[in-house]
């Protein structure tokens, strides 16, 4: 960097928040064109909230390990006090209820677990000595964490959610070397217990999302509408789109939710398969830095913490992309930076602001038990 | 180890991502690339609608060029089932925005659970533009709703037309089973149901326009892309003068009957009245239950086309016909019989219609006079095959090549017919009766009218009710002139001379009639012989036969009273009739006068017959639900009103 510019701003990590930045503004045009060409009701406050989320990010860069290890128990047990209000307010309000009304933010505490629980299981796997990391030990506390946010989440109910904050947790415990078998023995027991939880779990709705999805073309107006008309809006596109403003999709209204989890379908019939790789090429980028932060990182907490960081935002994009494209059933799932949407948003760009602050306090080799 | 343990498992992880990714990439081109086509197809169906336009109906039109049915501008909405997404929220708007009555609601929420989910149902149709303009404004919140702006099936004439050219109708399941073109569901679409409607669809029907509009998921028109004009249907211009057919109809009154007008040059039909009647344009909107019950309940059976499916004793209207016969079989026209009021025909004493008795009686008195007891001698001598031979000849028991979807043909019965239907030898009472038109001979309105035309002429008239500007000359009946003209001054004279129908004079200078009268029994042992004073049902049938003018036949007509209690309550009616052809104003005089006496014009009297039957109908349901006599007074008054209507309607009659 040149001499001109002054120390702090040389400093920040430059690459990344262009990246960030063209991802967003490209979620700006596709918002632009999806509103039928108009800055109102998305595309401006899309990008409104990107260059303040961004600048919270740098500010949450400048926190250090510390900081984070101190507040991870602390924000998890706010986070699911919030949830825990959320219910209260839906039980008085006779309805189910996502959202704490603050007044100036309508707040998703769901979004903010997503973070929460990277941070508590993160800083338990810190804590736990690695010679009992293959005993029951390192396990129970594990679902202790998880159930009590999981129990709340789905009875909004908001399985998408629930699912991420699953793996964002299991990702942790895979990766802080629990056992091998435990995996895979896991992952044979949710091939058997699947069947029996659609069954007993999931509500009517959620159901029919998942006979649908298997079978799309069996309710062509009502659960299968979704994916069909996605499924149409990119494979119309083909392989440069039909062109900027001038997607029917999603502008006669066909593809619903085209601003938020269908964002990718309003792309994708507009600039097609070369927009959709461009918008792969960008995450695959950023995946590639944030697992780049946690192979850096010095302390097992902030590994750990990138490390899930990372997965937990690739959820997001992995779960969306699948359900636009029809390889999985609709959960519910924005796609960060092109969705429009306030909390997903600050949910991912604290996600980044915590992984900057890791790249650029990547901590001393031996934490406290090494 | 533990660090170890991370970096691979965070490769692992890396990888997974990656697969993940390539996944996504490959999906994503597969859908884009291989079914780029697939896709693209399906987005341009979403995208855009092919509205089929219905195609304006052919009219019909009478000889003069005058439309008998034509098409009016119409803004109509219908449900598609298929897209309804709250039916009851959907269907009460719209009652609440178009005013709809409870018997509409009822009408349509059945339809709705009957219909098959391509089918649209009919909200309303006639709608003003306000209306039109209040639904259209809902539409996106009111899924399934179509509002158009059509054609509608107009009959100007309404009732007096109704038998003849039947209706149109929304194509039925089968209709659409049968032939599934997409043109059937259109909403708006209707196809002939009965009549020449019917019979004629495939030239009136045309071919459909097509809009390409661009629409939103919700259905709402983003903008127009191409058009297709319709091809409106072919006209059909048919003989009838509509002007004389509604006189005809309006003339009948309260009455139950027929009228059938011919042009004795060509065969053309002028008039082929039917009434009661219904009216078409009902029929054609959808007609609601009520009216349809009013219409199958009533007696005078106003569904059913009189003119060519009664079937009538002919009663003396035959007695020309046989006296042609006589004269063919070599009687002298001037042999005489006593008539003293009857003849004995083995052990039975055939009475003439006269008790006192005609005196002497040659064929013309015969004729003129209407003398039983003529026929009823003369007959046996020469037998019944060849009255039956010329009653064939004369249009008789014939079938006539006419675009109807069914008529009855009656019976001309002689001795071969009767062993087959009743297994007996013909008798001498067999001829008797048969030779004054009654016992087993049965004829149709419009076969009279055939026969008129024939004695008239001479030529072997065929009725046509499809025009056809070419002539074709007409086959003799290769009958003796002398015959005819012999028969023919007999029958002017049961008109202008000293013969039963005096009063059936035409009020127009140089133009005479000759005509013939009849009344056919109703014979009921329990209720004896139907004059006037017996119930409606059980009185004779009054028929009337005419050609006009007597010297230069152009008009032949039969006009049948269903009921009418004799001949004298026919040939007043052909009389005015056959006057409204020479002087129009003169006729309609005549006209306002009775109708004024009746209650008004025909659309004036089934609109307070319908109010009556409907005021009866609300009577009976509410008595029904309230069994006991919660509220006395009201339930009594309800009814009184309904009664009090309902003889008001029937005052004329």
């Amino acid at each position: 960097m040149s001499d001109f510019i002054p120390a702090p701003i040389a400093q920040l990590p430059w690459k990344t928040i262009l990246l960030l930045f063209v991802l967003a503004s490209f979620g700006f045009v596709v918002l632009y064109s999806a509103a039928g060409g108009s800055l109102t009701p998305w595309a401006g406050l899309h990008m409104v909230r990107f260059v303040i989320f961004v600048g919270m990010a740098i500010v949450l860069s400048r926190f250090k390990e510390s900081f984070w290890k101190t507040m991870a128990f602390p924000a998890y047990i706010a986070v699911v006090l919030m949830l825990l209000g959320v219910e209260l307010i839906g039980a008085v309000g006779g309805g189910s209820q996502r959202w704490l009304n603050l007044g100036f933010i309508r707040l998703q505490p769901s979004e903010l677990m997503k973070v929460a629980i990277i941070l508590a299981v993160a800083r338990f796997y810190d804590l736990l000595p690695p010679t009992q990391t293959r005993t029951w030990g390192a396990i129970w506390p594990l679902f202790a964490l998880l159930a009590v946010p999981c129990a709340l989440i789905l009875l909004q109910p908001d399985l998408g959610t629930t699912i991420t904050v699953v793996a964002g947790a299991l990702t942790i415990a895979f990766l802080a070397g629990l056992p091998l078998r435990l995996f895979i023995g896991g992952g044979a027991a949710i091939a058997i217990l699947a069947p029996i939880a659609y069954f007993f779990a999931l509500e009517e709705y959620q159901q029919r999302r998942v006979t649908t999805f298997l079978n799309p073309e069996n309710d062509p107006l009502g659960s299968g509408y979704h994916i069909s008309q996605s499924k149409i809006a990119i494979g119309s596109g083909g392989l440069f789109g039909k062109g900027f403003l001038n997607g029917t999709q999603s502008h006669l209204d066909y593809l619903p939710e085209g601003h938020t989890d269908f964002v990718f379908a309003t792309m994708a019939e507009e600039w097609g398969l070369f927009g959709g790789i461009l918008v792969l090429f960008c995450f695959f980028l950023l995946f590639r830095w944030g697992l780049g932060v946690a192979m850096k990182a010095k302390t097992r907490f902030s590994q750990l913490t990138a490390a899930g960081l990372t997965v937990t935002i690739f959820f997001y994009v992995a779960i969306n992309l699948m359900m636009v494209m029809g390889l999985a059933p609709v959960v519910g799932i924005p796609l960060p930076f092109l969705s429009h949407g306030g909390s997903s948003m600050m949910t991912i760009m604290i996600c980044v602001g915590i992984l900057m602050s890791i790249e650029r306090h990547p901590g001393r080799r031996g934490g406290a038990f090494a | 180890m533990q660090e170890l343990t991370f970096t691979r498992r965070a490769t692992v992880i890396g990888g997974l991502q990656i697969g993940v990714g390539v996944l996504l990439a490959a999906r994503m081109a597969y859908i884009s690339v291989a079914e780029n086509e697939r896709y693209k197809l399906l987005s341009e169906s979403n995208r855009v609608n092919l509205t089929l336009v219905p195609p304006r109906r052919g009219w019909l039109i009478d000889r003069n060029g005058k439309p008998i049915a034509n098409n009016k501008t119409d803004f109509r909405i219908d449900i598609i089932p298929d897209r309804l997404r709250d039916r009851k929220k959907t269907v009460a708007t719209l009652a609440n925005l178009l005013a709809l009555d409870a018997e509409e609601l009822e009408r349509i929420n059945k339809e709705l659970e009957q219909a098959s989910s391509f089918q649209p149902v009919q909200v309303a149709t006639g709608l003003d533009s306000e209306q039109y303009a209040a639904v259209s404004v809902r539409l996106p919140d009111m899924p399934g709703v179509s509002p158009r702006q059509g054609f509608s099936r107009n009959y100007p004439s309404g009732p007096a037309i109704g038998h003849l050219v039947g209706y149109v109708g929304i194509a039925s399941s089968e209709d659409y089973k049968e032939n599934p073109d997409p043109i059937l569901i259109t909403p708006g679409y209707k196809i002939g149901k009965d009549g020449l409607e019917k019979i004629f669809e495939g030239r009136l029907q045309g071919k459909p326009g097509a809009k390409r509009v661009e629409v939103t998921a919700r259905g709402k028109i983003v903008r127009e892309l191409n058009t297709r004009p319709d091809v409106p249907g072919k006209p059909l211009q048919l003989t009838l003068d509509i002007d004389l057919q509604e006189y005809a109809a309006r003339r009948l009154g309260p009455e139950s009957g027929s009228v059938v007008v011919l042009d004795c040059l060509s065969g053309d039909i002028l008039t082929m009245t039917s009434m009661p009647s219904f009216d078409p344009n009902s029929f054609s909107d959808g007609i609601g239950v009520t009216e349809y019950g009013m219409l199958r309940e009533d007696d005078h059976v106003p569904l059913l086309d009189k003119s060519l499916k009664s079937l009538f004793p002919p009663g003396s209207t035959v007695k020309p016909m046989v006296a042609l016969s006589f004269l063919e079989a070599g009687l002298d026209p001037d042999e005489t019989v006593n008539c003293n009021g009857g003849l004995q025909v083995g052990n039975r004493r055939f009475r003439c219609w006269k008790r006192g008795g005609h005196g002497r009686v040659d064929m013309a008195k015969g004729i003129y006079q209407s003398c039983d007891v003529y026929f009823y001698y003369f007959a046996q001598k020469i037998g019944i095959n060849p009255i039956a031979l010329m009653a064939n000849r004369l249009g008789l028991g014939q079938k006539y090549p006419l675009p109807v979807l069914s008529q009855f043909y009656g019976t001309v019965p002689d001795p071969a017919w009767l062993r087959k239907k009743y297994d007996r030898e013909w008798q001498a009472y067999d001829t008797v009766n048969t030779t004054i038109g009654q016992g087993y001979m049965l004829v149709n309105p419009t076969q009279l009218a055939v026969m008129a035309a024939r004695i008239a002429t001479g030529k072997k008239i065929v009725p046509r009710l499809i025009m056809d500007k070419k002539k074709t000359p007409i086959e003799t009946l290769n009958l003796d002139p002398e015959h005819l003209l012999y028969v023919q001054k007999a029958m002017s004279d049961v008109v202008n001379g000293p013969g039963t129908a005096g009063r059936a004079r035409l009020p127009i200078e140089d133009v005479k009639m000759a005509g013939k009268t009849g009344t056919a029994q109703v014979v009921n042992l329990d209720f004896g012989r139907g004059g006037q004073d017996v119930a409606w049902k059980y009185r004779d049938h009054g028929l009337f036969i005419c050609f006009a003018p007597y010297d230069n036949p152009r008009y032949a007509a039969a006009v049948v009273i269903e009921h009418g209690g004799g001949s004298g309550a026919a040939y007043p009616v052909a009389r005015d009739v056959l006057t409204f052809l020479y002087d129009r104003e003169k006729a309609m005089d005549i006209l306002t006068g009775m109708e004024k006496s009746w209650g008004g014009t025909i659309q004036e009297r089934m609109d307070i017959k319908m109010a009556a039957y409907r005021a009866r109908k609300n009577a009976e349901k509410a008595a029904a639900e309230n069994p006991v006599p919660a509220k006395p007074a009201a339930t009594e008054a309800a009814t009184d009103a309904a009664t009090d209507a309902a003889t008001d309607a029937d005052a004329g009659e």
